[in-house]
């Protein structure tokens, strides 16, 4: 009889206690862990860019000095990039989803993944140490550029080492999934038969994987150099910095594709969903899946066009990335062409989904206007930079995660949150968003540098616009929270499939048991997204 | 009623999983060191004359006695699987702690090594080393910093050889469960590859 009631529990009920959570080897368990550890991150890291908001409110200092000001903007890129979107939506949604939506009822090596977990924390810990130990954070910028990073007395060493930290969770979190795929696939599923998100995390867990390595020596240099003094990339002792910069962008280009497949992931299952048609060019997304991943390795030069390169390598490197916007253009289509003569169904994460298509594009043609050569030169380290990556990342991937979080919060909690208040926020959202970054696209083609306090005075009305949209950002996120977290204790109770969905996640009980499945899954004939009609 | 159990469960053991997942990582180890072979590559191009002045500083004799130790280290282990493969508990122990000798071995050669350098001064932040010009106070320090990171994989790899010992002393690494001795040994075997990389890299310039 008790062994009857086990698996009647849900996986929030078979233990209690905040032991059973930290040294927890359920996938699920992992996975929400890493969300509350991602989200708090993400909310000082919000933090950051609102109080750098305020200080560019007006001309001059208003809330900061300048080195404060290069501290907090470094801070907010460190966090905003090595603990939010890089291990967002893999760590949180592929941990929870990846092993459900293959059938299957674990990662392969769930003592690996609480590993990734526990460096995932000691890397944070490392990173937000350098707020109160030694000479305050690192004001390098997210980039640690040589020689600056090896001179400056601020407390770069701390930051490298967390990134390094980080990198290494990233590393076996990736590692961990390949393996699953290869291994735990249910029966009969075979690599075609697979859910698109599935392949998005494949294709991105080769990319940590042979991307990282690279980084995290380069950052052991850097730490090495600081400790002993020695050129190797500071000119005045004779090393080279430039070759620093191709190391570390070696790294953190594909790391944008880290960022962009799961996303484009999320996308691919929220559209057929709530379209109710089956995706459109299957085998064409999970190629361009895998094209994108390898292509991106051979781009990173296009950070450097102004920094010194031959012609020809930045002809080279200006070509390849026009190549990349190839397959991203095809999912878009394919996205496109699925919602065409669909019964659309606008729900929450249908509609982060089209806002996600719509400003991934406007992210993805500002950066082909970076990757043109001579556009470049006017637009490098401008405000048009900083622009186009919070199109990216927050603008994105951002999106895509909140999707994420509104599509599977049925799932994972067994409640629904308040529909008409999701979608005010994610208007407020959609509103503020654009309205805090719109403008600094116009900013950039003026000329405004990035990473500085201060600017010309022609510069403030388009300035005041952006951080007016960053309080409406915030007003959009916590109303988004706030509906969530009420969800998640008095929603009403979801039910299995409240979507209308047949990949394998909405066949079991939500939430789900600890053994993910009380009976053998069945798939779906003709693949996860087969739709009659 | 019985619980429902997946035939595909992550719990399962299964030796091909693991197998794939150490080859993954070996892959990443690779890449790390790769980084320095590219940044080692660069130096040297730029100051090949320092390069092979200062590689005169090596001693070529305590280099290759470690090449050798590493080597047959390596034999070792792969004798070890055999032997357990074949159910010889007892056998397999015993050149797992051959092979943990070698370590060993390796460790106090490299320390003598090191010593002596820092002896003579070559060390950053030394005096002999600050006098020296740039080309070989690079290949100095990526000598230290390249051999040093090989060393704290031989460290890592012995505790885990440590790891299989007792886990074959318990019954839990057995001719039937043995994945836990092959992955350590894909382990140590790329530990050896790493050093025949860097053994001519930094002793044998010509
Ligand atoms: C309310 C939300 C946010 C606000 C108000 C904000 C604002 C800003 C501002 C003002 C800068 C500095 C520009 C400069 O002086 O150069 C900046 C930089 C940056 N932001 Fe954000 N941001 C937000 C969210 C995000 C998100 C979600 C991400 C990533 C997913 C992100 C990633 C970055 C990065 C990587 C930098 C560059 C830091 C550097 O220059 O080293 N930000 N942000
Ligand atoms: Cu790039």
């Amino acid at each position: 009889m008790s062994e009857s009631l086990s698996t009647d529990l849900n996986f929030f009920q078979v233990k209690k206690g905040i032991i059973s959570w930290l040294f927890s080897l359920d996938h699920k368990r992992i996975g929400l862990m890493y969300l509350y550890a991602i989200i708090s991150f993400f909310l000082v890291g919000v933090t950051l860019g609102l109080l750098m908001r305020l200080e560019l409110i007006a001309p001059g200092e208003t809330i900061m000095k300048a080195k404060t000001y290069n501290q907090t903007f470094t801070l907010h890129g460190v966090i905003m990039i090595f603990l939010f979107i890089i291990p967002s939506i893999p760590a949180i949604f592929g941990n929870f989803f990846l092993p459900i939506m293959l059938g299957t009822d674990d990662v392969a090596l769930p003592k690996l993944n609480l590993l990734s977990w526990w460096l995932y924390v000691i890397g944070a810990l490392f990173a937000l140490s350098t707020l109160v130990f030694g000479d305050g954070p690192a004001d390098t910028g997210w980039t640690f550029y040589a020689p600056y990073s090896v001179q400056t007395n601020t407390n770069v060493t701390m930051s490298v080492m967390a990134a390094f930290i980080l990198g290494f969770s990233s590393i076996l979190t990736g590692l961990n999934f390949i393996v699953t795929i290869h291994r735990l696939r249910a029966p009969g599923m075979g690599w075609f038969q697979m859910p698109l998100f599935a392949w998005s995390l494949y294709a991105t867990s080769w990319i940590q994987l042979l991307a990282t390595p690279i980084i995290g020596i380069t950052l052991l240099m850097i730490v090495a150099e600081r400790a002993f003094g020695v050129g190797l990339f500071d000119p005045a002792i004779g090393g080279d910095p430039i070759l620093y910069q191709h190391l570390f962008w070696i790294y953190s280009h594909p790391a944008v594709y880290i960022m962009a497949l799961p996303a484009m992931g999320i996308i691919s299952e929220i559209i057929p969903t709530f379209a109710k048609r089956s995706i459109f060019g299957y085998k064409a997304i999970a190629y361009s899946s895998m094209a994108i991943a390898f292509v991106g390795y051979f781009v990173w030069g296009h950070h450097m066009f102004t920094s010194g390169m031959s012609g020809s390598a930045r002809i080279i490197f200006s070509v390849l990335t026009f190549m990349v916007a190839i397959p991203t253009a095809i999912k878009v289509f394919n996205w496109v062409a699925t919602m065409y003569k669909g019964s659309i169904d606008l729900q929450p994460p249908m509609l982060y989904a089209m806002a996600f298509i719509f400003q991934f594009m406007i992210g993805g043609l500002t950066g082909l206007v970076l990757a043109a050569l001579a556009a470049d030169i006017h637009l490098h380290d401008t405000y048009f930079v900083v622009g186009h990556f919070h199109y990216v990342m927050f603008g994105g991937t951002g999106f895509a995660m909140f999707g994420g979080m509104h599509y599977w919060f049925p799932k994972i909690w067994g409640r629904m949150y308040n529909i008409k208040i999701a979608k005010f926020a994610f208007a407020l959202l959609v509103l503020g968003f654009n309205m805090l970054y719109f403008p600094m696209l116009i900013l950039g083609l003026m000329g405004m540098p990035r990473r500085y306090y201060d600017y010309l005075p022609q510069f403030t009305d388009l300035n005041v616009l952006s951080t007016v949209g960053s309080w409406i950002l915030a007003i959009g996120l916590i109303t988004m929270l706030v509906n969530l977290i009420n969800g998640m204790r008095k929603g009403a109770p979801a039910g299995r499939n409240p979507w209308g969905s047949i990949s394998l996640e909405w066949q079991t009980k939500s939430p789900p048991p600890l053994e993910n499945f009380d009976k053998q899954p069945e798939l779906n004939e003709g693949g996860p997204y087969n739709y009659k009609n | 009623m019985a619980h429902f159990v997946l035939p595909n469960s992550g719990h399962n053991y299964d030796p091909e999983s693991s197998k794939l997942g150490m080859w993954l990582f070996l892959f990443t180890e690779i890449l790390l060191f790769g980084g320095l072979f590219i940044v080692y590559f660069v130096y040297r191009t730029i100051n090949s004359d320092a390069f092979l002045r200062a590689s005169y500083e090596l001693n070529i004799t305590m280099g290759t006695i470690n090449t050798i130790i590493l080597i047959t280290s390596s034999m070792t282990v792969a004798m070890a699987i055999t032997a357990l493969q074949k159910g010889k508990e007892k056998f397999a122990i015993n050149l797992l702690w051959i092979t943990l000798l070698f370590a060993i071995a390796f460790l106090i050669n490299k320390y003598f090594e090191w010593s002596i350098k820092i002896e003579h001064g070559i060390f950053p932040g030394m005096e002999h080393y600050n006098g020296l010009e740039t080309g070989q106070k690079l290949y100095f320090f990526l000598y230290y910093f390249m051999t040093g990171l090989h060393a704290l994989h031989i460290i890592v790899g012995a505790i885990f050889i440590g790891f299989v010992i007792k886990g074959i002393q318990e019954g839990n690494v057995t001719a039937d469960r043995i994945s836990l001795l092959e992955n350590s040994g894909l382990y140590w075997h790329l530990v050896d590859l790493i050093w025949i990389y860097l053994f001519p890299l930094f002793y044998l310039i010509n």
